[in-house]
């Protein structure tokens, strides 16, 4: 009985080893660039997990190397435990990505390209699946229609559909809403958020910092090819940024002492740096207790673009 | 297997569905070099015994066409998919380097032998067939159908760009094909030419197919049949390594 209950507590153990992501000392060098310089990283199973970094920071580097497309100079890449190179076939089967260019092949319809794309992973009679795949994609009237003859935002879904026939574990979104409007970009969302719900790992790079800071529950910032930093959204806003509070009041100056920084005053105009919630608490009651008046008050919160600049060193303030 | 299949079934209905460009074009470029060089060179150039220049002329241009073709179907497909970034789809899937290889060769395989199939049923039109040994002829379309798709595939994994493609095509292809004794017996060649036309493995490719419907050649079948083969042994290994490698395909 205990060895039963010692075997099972392993194995849970394992399992909770098993990373969706795990990517170990990446390098990989084009020609004088070197593209990644030593990243590691893990995403554990049914996170959504951000990929971050300006322009050329290897972001979409990282990724093929995890997809197989890019052989790493060093170091290793894994997909659910499997190799990306020395189990490829598994490593593949685990993952779907939807790649950032709009690819497509003109020779074929949209029901066609889902069909091949099934067949390529091994998978036959798949309809059911893919049916259902358009339905959540709104791509069933379009379903014979050629490749060729669909608008950019349909294109992108059909490479989303692409990434999810073969039904994987870890789907890899890259720069998923570039050149979306605004109605297919929600309607991705929510399809996305679903996929993650149902217990799919999900992992994004965007430039749109907000839906970063929307969607992702842990965000790796990549700078030059390295890891700038990796935390929990929560933490990487606590940390780097704080709120701003704006006021207008009855009179021409705040009560000494006041909490936080004072960032800039136009008589009864003025600009506080809050470090957190607490301190806009004890900022209210402040005012509060001197008798203050308030005539307008706007909040705005943490934010990751704020974050992003100071790591990648391209804000003012950085 | 489905991997392989579907990678199959692709290829083989990308060009069907332009088959008017990859099939019906071809057979009427061949059609024309038949009605054209029958017809001026009928009197003029002397090949085998017994046999008139148009009917020595259909079989060589039977096989020009599934080689083309052949080379054609893969190169093309490939460089496409690169140029448009479609290949993405294919590098993405579980599908082995024997199975990437294995498709696109057999894909260029129907390919050729449609193209030849079509070039052969409209030149019945002009001459009368002879096959008297066809599964020769059968062996070699299959075999240099195959050398020339996996030339394809050389060709498509080194070219970034069409025209490179097209360089290969132009300057390799064109140039072994049209010097192989398609239109002429290499017999009727200055003693030097003879020497250089036996160090094209295009010639034994032509020499061998014509032998299947004429049972004469200008090179024993059986010991062409063995350069063929050898060639196609050669060019696949180094398409193999290459597929394997990922070399120009998985950066």
């Amino acid at each position: 009985m205990r060895a039963c209950s010692r075997y099972r507590q392993r194995l849970e153990d394992s399992g909770r080893r098993l990373k969706a992501i795990e990517v170990t000392n990446v390098e990989k060098r084009y020609g004088a660039l070197q593209a990644l310089d030593g990243v590691s990283l893990a995403v554990e199973k049914g996170e959504f997990f951000g990929l971050l970094g300006p322009n050329g920071a290897g972001k979409t580097t990282l990724i093929n190397v995890i997809a197989g497309l890019v052989r790493a100079d060093a170091g290793s890449a894994s997909v659910m435990g499997a190799d990306v190179s020395a189990d490829y076939r598994r490593a593949r089967r685990m993952l779907g990505v939807v790649p950032q260019e709009l690819v497509f092949d003109p020779f074929f319809t949209v029901r066609e390209t889902l069909q091949l794309q099934s067949g390529y992973f091994g998978i036959r009679a798949n309809d059911a699946w893919i049916d259902e795949v358009m339905v959540h994609l709104d791509l069933t009237a379009k379903a014979d229609v050629n490749m060729r003859a669909l608008s950019g935002g349909m294109k992108r879904r059909v490479l989303v559909a692409q990434a999810l026939v073969h039904k994987p574990p870890v789907i890899v979104l890259d720069e998923p809403t570039a050149g979306v409007d605004v109605e297919l970009r929600q309607g991705l969302w929510q399809f996305v958020r679903r996929l993650n719900r149902d217990g799919h790992t999900i992992v994004l790079t965007t430039h749109y910092l907000e839906e970063a800071e929307l969607h992702c529950s842990r965000i790796a910032m990549l700078k030059a090819g390295r890891i700038a930093a990796l935390d929990s959204t929560r933490n990487l806003l606590g940390t780097f940024s704080g709120l701003e509070l704006r006021l207008r009041v009855d009179r021409e100056s705040l009560p000494e002492p006041f909490p936080g920084h004072i960032v800039s005053s136009d008589r009864s105009f003025f600009v506080v740096k809050l470090q957190d919630y607490r301190e806009l608490e004890d900022a209210l009651a402040r005012l509060r207790e001197a008798g203050v008046g308030i005539h307008e008050m706007e909040l705005q919160p943490p934010d990751l673009e704020e974050v992003f600049m100071r790591l990648t060193g391209r804000g003012a303030g950085a | 297997m489905t991997s392989f299949s579907t990678l199959l079934y692709k290829e083989l209905l990308r060009f069907w569905k332009v088959s008017v460009q990859t099939v019906a074009a071809p057979v009427l470029t061949a059609l024309l070099y038949l009605v054209v060089f029958a017809q001026a060179l009928e009197d003029r150039v002397r090949v085998f015994d017994g046999i008139a220049y148009a009917d020595f002329l259909v079989p060589g241009l039977v096989m020009m066409s599934v080689l083309q073709n052949a080379f054609a179907n893969s190169s093309s497909s490939l460089v496409q998919s690169k140029i448009t970034g479609n290949i993405v789809f294919i590098l993405l899937a579980p599908i082995t380097y024997l199975e990437f290889f294995g498709a696109y060769v057999l894909a260029s395989v129907v390919r050729g032998l449609a193209v030849g199939a079509g070039v052969l049923a409209v030149s019945v039109w002009f001459v009368e067939l002879r096959l008297q040994a066809p599964l020769w002829a059968l062996a070699f379309a299959l075999l240099g159908a195959a050398l020339l798709g996996a030339l394809g595939l050389v060709a498509g994994i080194l070219s970034d760009k069409i025209d490179q493609m097209a360089a290969f095509q132009n300057f390799v292809i064109m140039p072994l094909t049209f010097l192989s004794g398609v239109f002429y017996s290499i017999r009727s060649l200055p003693e030097l030419w003879q020497t250089l036309s036996h160090a094209n493995p295009f010639f034994y490719m032509i020499d061998g197919f014509r032998y299947g419907f004429f049972g004469v050649s200008d090179f024993a079948p059986a010991a062409s049949l063995a350069v063929v083969g050898a060639s196609l042994i050669a060019v696949s290994w180094i398409t193999l390594m290459l597929l394997r490698s990922g070399y120009k395909l998985r950066h």
